[in-house]
């Protein structure tokens, strides 16, 4: 069975004009579902809650399945009140990425549990089950043979999705490391995480990249990038691949998924093809149970000793 | 003044160890937390943590003195070695400790079905940063406690406690600082393969490696330049987020400095805002640390709740904790607003 295609929420901060630009092009693309909404920083006000329904609808209008993703860190009254409102909106499918998203979808229907929610294991996978959910995304630091694990029993009765390309979101802090590069607080950050529209670049002292810092949240500098690992997956019960967007080439990243998935491109080509598209170097450590910035088949000798 | 009991705050303090938890205990420790020699709890470390004979005689030792023992299952179930995190469970329940602290939703749910009895307390590494979470989880599986992530402001505490009136609220007092939401950093793992929802540990000491160059000194964490060290430096504990990386030309400790946490300062405030505990890190620290901490946090905790409208950490108490913090500073972290 051939995956369906995923476009995961803009995990960055760029202009109005820009993300609406962003979605009418998306709307041609051959992904399956797009996800909307401010998933990293609730400061965040370029889109307003009804501007992510107006798209939502265009969407749809065009044959994608849409979902709205709740922030990854709610904390204040105000990350409440939105996360309530997305939670509530009554007509689209709803990803949770917190826990108090959880309990206002719990019981009232369908909803995605997200990458955020540390489902490791069947059992716990099975209790959001229980909840009324009926899509699931791994965390990001599961491996090819933890995730074989938790579907090996038949029957989950569940969408398995997996993030398959695009820089990891490896953390999230209250703090904003944006604004501390710029020698700001949070509470007078300037929005400057808008300067960035892939990540402000983590080194280190010898020149590695390393991060990419996006306002409250932390990347890998690398690009997470499984295509070539999509049959395999589909073998194992996993349906559904998640595309996180980058400023760049975006369609073209959706499209060399999409021939992959098809079987219309070998996967070494198309890795070739994603090599020069990403904005910053491939890994896939992660998936084989590895460091995750590192890739498979590039994996030093000392780090195979260790 | 006669003391309110129900406004003392409990002090729970970290045992790595038999030495430690007896240390904790004999100078002033409500409750200590402990863990299993497994990744089932986040201090998976080297010759750190409790056997089956050491847990039972801590729990011995504990309740002999009318204290609480508090078990920290508090990583996530791995796939294919769920069974070992129920028998933890199991194992918390038929040695009498006072309450497991449990970051799995699918953990809990086993823990309130099969041992209703056992109190649950929510790990700061469940990543419960709002009311609403806490509450589905009082609602769902009994909760008793909840610790909260180290990244809310006081008042934001405050207002979370306001909201959730059937839930006790433990906040960090003292100890090394989290400057990520805990339960949500992969960092670890990132360089490592190994990280605190995995495998129980943050930047393991395995993969930590000391570079010696001529006029520097390289630190290493899984093969990453975490930091380059003058001889002048004072090298900390190689952990990520402390490490000095490089944006455009400056070079800067891009999360945050190497310096603890230390809340001395608003216990007060804690206090009358209605936080019900006061947890103090460090179960990977020694037992001199351990002693050390707990009785200069026994002396404020008393003071406060004897008198709060006096209260004023006193400067012994805060030169001592300084001499035990990383890096010899300390900072309010989250607490404070201008942190973030």
């Amino acid at each position: 069975m051939k995956p369906a295609l995923t476009l995961g929420p803009l995990l960055y901060y760029w202009p109005r004009d820009r993300v609406f630009a962003f979605y009418e092009e998306a709307a041609g693309w051959p992904v399956d579902t797009i996800h909307l909404g401010e998933a990293v920083c609730g400061k965040r006000h370029e889109m307003r809650p009804r501007d992510w329904l107006d798209i939502a609808d265009r969407l749809a209008a065009r044959g994608k399945e849409v979902v709205l993703s709740t922030c990854e860190l709610i904390e204040s009254e105000q990350d409440l009140r939105v996360m309530r409102g997305v939670a509530g909106n009554g007509r689209v499918l709803v990803e949770a990425n917190d826990l108090g998203a959880v309990k206002l979808l719990a019981g009232k229907g369908p909803f995605v549990c997200g990458p955020y929610l540390n489902i490791y294991s069947r059992p716990t996978l099975e209790v959001f089950r229980s909840f009324g959910a009926t899509r699931w995304v791994a965390p990001i630091e599961m491996s090819r043979e933890g995730l074989r694990e938790v579907l090996r029993e038949p029957g989950l009765g569940m969408d398995t999705e997996v993030f398959a390309y695009g820089r990891l979101p490896l953390a999230i802090s209250a703090r904003c490391f944006t604004a501390r590069y710029n020698n700001l607080t949070k509470d007078d950050c300037g929005f400057s995480c808008g300067d960035h529209p892939d990540g402000l670049l983590v080194s280190t002292q010898d020149d590695e990249a390393f991060l990419a810092v996006n306002g409250l949240q932390t990347q890998s500098a690398r690009v997470h990038e499984l295509s070539s690992e999509l049959a395999g997956m589909a073998a194992m019960g996993v349906n559904r691949v998640r595309l996180s967007p980058q400023s760049q080439h975006m369609g073209e990243v959706v499209e060399t998924f999409r021939r992959v998935a098809d079987g219309a491109l070998a996967a070494a080509e198309a890795t070739k093809i994603l090599a020069r598209l990403a904005p910053g170097p491939l890994c896939d450590g992660y998936w084989h149970a590895r460091p995750g910035h590192e890739r498979a088949g590039r994996v030093s000798l000392a780090a195979v000793r260790a | 003044m006669r003391m309110n009991p129900a406004t003392r705050m409990r002090l729970v303090c970290p045992a790595g160890s038999l030495p430690a938890l007896r240390a904790a205990i004999d100078n002033g420790a409500d409750d200590v937390y402990t863990g299993i020699k497994d990744e089932t709890n986040a201090r998976n470390f080297a010759g750190l943590n409790f056997d089956l004979p050491a847990l039972r005689e801590g729990i011995r030792y504990a309740h002999a003195r009318g204290r609480r023992v508090l078990l920290a299952l508090n990583t996530y179930p791995q796939p294919s070695t769920w069974q070992k995190w129920r028998r933890a469970v199991d194992l918390a329940a038929e040695l009498g400790a006072d309450a497991i602290i449990v970051a799995d939703v699918g953990l809990m749910d086993y823990a309130a079905r099969t041992h209703p009895g056992l109190r649950i307390h929510l790990s700061v590494q469940g990543s419960a940063t709002n009311y609403v979470a806490i509450n589905f989880l009082r609602e769902r599986f009994g909760i008793a406690r909840a610790v909260l992530p180290r990244v809310l402001s006081v008042q934001q505490i405050a207002h979370t406690i306001e909201n959730t009136p059937q839930v006790e609220i433990e906040a960090f007092g003292f100890g090394s600082l989290s400057i990520m939401v805990e339960g949500r950093c992969a960092m670890s793992s990132y360089a490592t393969g190994e990280s605190p929802n995995t495998h129980g540990g943050c930047s393991p000491a395995k993969a930590i490696r000391w570079d010696r160059k001529k006029d520097w000194v390289d630190s290493r964490l899984g093969g990453v330049l975490i930091d380059r060290l003058s001889p002048t430096d004072r090298p900390g504990y190689p952990t990520l987020c402390r490490g000095r990386f490089k944006v455009h030309d400056d070079v800067y400790y891009t999360f945050e400095e190497p310096t603890s946490l230390n809340t001395l300062a608003i216990v007060d405030k804690l206090q009358e805002i209605g936080v019900k505990a006061i947890k103090i890190e460090g179960r990977q620290r020694s037992p001199a640390y351990v002693a050390l901490v707990t009785r200069v946090w026994r002396a404020a905790l008393d003071a406060c709740a004897a008198d709060p409208a006096s209260y004023k950490p006193r400067d012994d108490w805060m030169a001592q904790l300084a001499q035990v913090a990383e890096g010899h500073q300390c900072t309010l972290g989250a607490y404070h607003r201008e942190w973030k």
